[in-house]
């Protein structure tokens, strides 16, 4: 479904991706974990249209999209849940929702839909009207999750939902993204919480300096003694 | 209280009393009339602020196109006044664009003070470019009303008064329906927010700034008109005192704050005709660069501000 070549990304001067290759299929959760810093944010930017591959290729659906604008890659169906949430916190918590549905125009499609993301975040329902500024960490996870799938993708970004959040939100937000995943939804987690994020997914990718070091199986690199030491905390 | 103050203090008390009730209530409607025109200026100022830190000074001449279209389509081609109106706003949100792509646009990235002197610049150019090609020279606007005024309960009260209340209450409804409840007034809210999160949601937000300086010019160039007929004529520097006035008022209410614009506006008006009222007309202009300095010491995120408001 996504298949991303040998890419080279750069902040001015400064390399954050060094000819990053991976690739997603159809129906999977694929998590790449990773440092602080590793790049895994600039990966998630540079698949969503935020930042621009100075090098390499990033085919989606067999169709080229490196370089191209974010509007034409939602359109194509790939949603981004940002790091950090970014929320619209002037805005009311339905009000985000609509604008997760801002380039579609299947007026009975988006009503399903939201019906469908309050039925997956009843606290976004009891909420509908409140600012969502107002709105507590976990929560404002579940509206800026709930505002991508209005958008109807077929592939979502997760950028470190767990961020954060108390032992049972980040429970509650697992077990959502599996909900997602099983309705059909292919998803790519970033996460830094690789113990939450390998147990949920079915291949895993580990990101150092910009360059994949690791690839494999979720359970593989479950046992890995390198992913142990380095991401599980030794468990 | 030294002496001076003392003179001062009964001097205005001794300015009240000599003006009525009637009269008082008369003043009120003329200082929210003439707000609501600083109010119409402002919104453009805040809004633009509001979506790219930007203090547009061309708005100023914005609204000074907007009323020498609306005298040259009432005098020389005979339009009314609404067809007049509506021309000046569909005119102005075209130059406001314009502006926008022209100027504006490649320095999204620079420095503030960058785009500052630009927005000077272009105020310059507009300001000079009408010179040039029809000189300095004032005109007059033509007289809407024969009989200028109406007693309602006693008070008379201009017609013009009235008008410009009325056009400025309409234009004014009509941009909170646009921001609150349309997809491109929620895409305005969204990208001035947060930018990068409104391009995740498909928002094509050079699209979304423009349609912001197309909104604020049209009600720029509404305030042009409406202007033009409190004080029946226009010339090339009319914008110049009424910016800066809206743009303190932008800044009273809380910059970027629509409804602060809204109240900032209209707040000044009053004051500045309250001013005038007690007679010291002299210090009318002077008020509200006085309030600029108050607020800018005692309350700088404005009325509807939160205290962490960036400053220019
Ligand atoms: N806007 C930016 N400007 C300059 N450097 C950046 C910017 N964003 C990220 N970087 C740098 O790029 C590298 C990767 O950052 P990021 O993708 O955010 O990592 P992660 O999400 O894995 O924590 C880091 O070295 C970071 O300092
Ligand atoms: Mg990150």
């Amino acid at each position: 479904m996504l298949k991303v070549d040998d890419i080279d990304v750069y902040y001015g001067n400064i390399q954050a991706l060094k000819g990053l290759s991976l690739e997603v299929n159809e129906g999977e959760i694929v998590t790449l974990i990773g440092a602080n810093g590793a790049g895994k944010s600039t990966l998630l930017q540079t698949l969503s249209g935020l930042q621009k591959p100075k090098r390499g290729s990033v085919e989606y659906l067999g169709e080229s999209i490196a370089g191209k604008a974010a509007q034409s890659i939602v359109k194509a169906g790939i949603s981004h849940v940002p790091e950090g949430r970014r929320v619209f916190a002037n805005l009311s918590v339905e009000e985000n929702l609509d604008l997760g549905a801002y380039l579609r125009k299947d007026k009975e499609g988006i009503a399903k839909d939201l019906a469908h993301v309050y039925e997956l975040f009843p606290r976004l329902l009891e909420r509908k009207k409140q600012q969502s500024g107002t709105l507590s960490g976990g929560e404002q996870q579940m509206l800026a999750m709930g505002r991508a799938i209005m958008a109807k993708p077929k592939l979502l970004l997760l950028d470190e939902p767990s961020m954060g959040l108390a032992p049972l939100m980040v429970q509650n937000i697992f077990t959502i993204i599996e909900t997602i995943n099983k309705e059909g939804t292919t998803i790519l987690l970033v996460e830094q919480n690789a113990h939450m994020a390998l147990s949920v997914a079915n291949r895993a990718y580990v990101l150092e300096t910009g360059k994949i070091v690791l690839a494999g199986t979720a359970k593989e690199l479950q046992e890995s003694d390198e992913v142990r030491a380095a991401y599980l905390g030794g468990l | 209280m030294g002496a001076s103050e003392f003179a001062l203090f009964f001097s205005v008390k001794e300015a009240v009393k000599g003006v009525k009730v009637m009269e008082w209530i008369q003043q009120l409607i003329n200082g929210v009339s003439l707000g609501s025109i600083y109010a119409l200026i402002a919104l453009g100022y805040t809004m633009v602020y509001g979506i790219i830190k930007l203090i547009n000074f061309a708005h100023g001449d914005v609204f000074m196109i907007g009323g020498f279209i609306g005298f040259y389509a009432m005098v020389r081609w005979d339009m009314g006044f609404i067809p007049a109106l509506l021309l000046a706003m569909i005119l102005c949100a075209v130059f406001g664009v314009i502006i926008e792509r022209v100027a504006y646009k490649r320095l999204r990235n620079s420095t503030r003070i960058a785009a500052l002197i630009t927005a000077i610049g272009v105020s310059l150019l507009i300001e000079y470019t009408v010179v040039f090609f029809r000189g300095a020279q004032p005109e007059g606007y033509p007289d809407l009303f024969v009989e200028k005024n109406i007693t309602i309960l006693g008070v008379q009260i201009s017609k013009t008064s009235i008008l410009i209340l009325a056009v400025s209450i309409v234009l004014m409804l009509l941009l909170q329906f646009i921001v609150q409840k349309t997809k491109i007034g929620k895409a305005m809210r969204a990208v001035s927010h947060d930018a990068d999160a409104a391009r995740l949601m498909g928002i094509n937000v050079d699209n979304t700034i423009s349609a912001t300086f197309a909104i604020g010019s049209a009600l720029a160039g509404a305030a042009g008109v409406i202007f033009g007929v409190y004080y029946t004529k226009v010339d090339p520097f009319m914008g110049i005192i009424p910016g800066l006035k809206a743009f303190v008022a932008a800044v009273l209410g809380g910059i970027g704050i629509i409804p602060g614009a809204m109240v900032g506006g209209m707040l000044l008006g009053v004051v500045e005709t309250f001013v005038s009222a007690l007679g010291f007309s002299l210090w009318r202009d002077a008020a509200a660069f006085i309030i600029l300095i108050l607020i800018l010491i005692f309350r700088p995120e404005g009325i509807f501000g939160k205290n962490t408001r960036e400053k220019v």
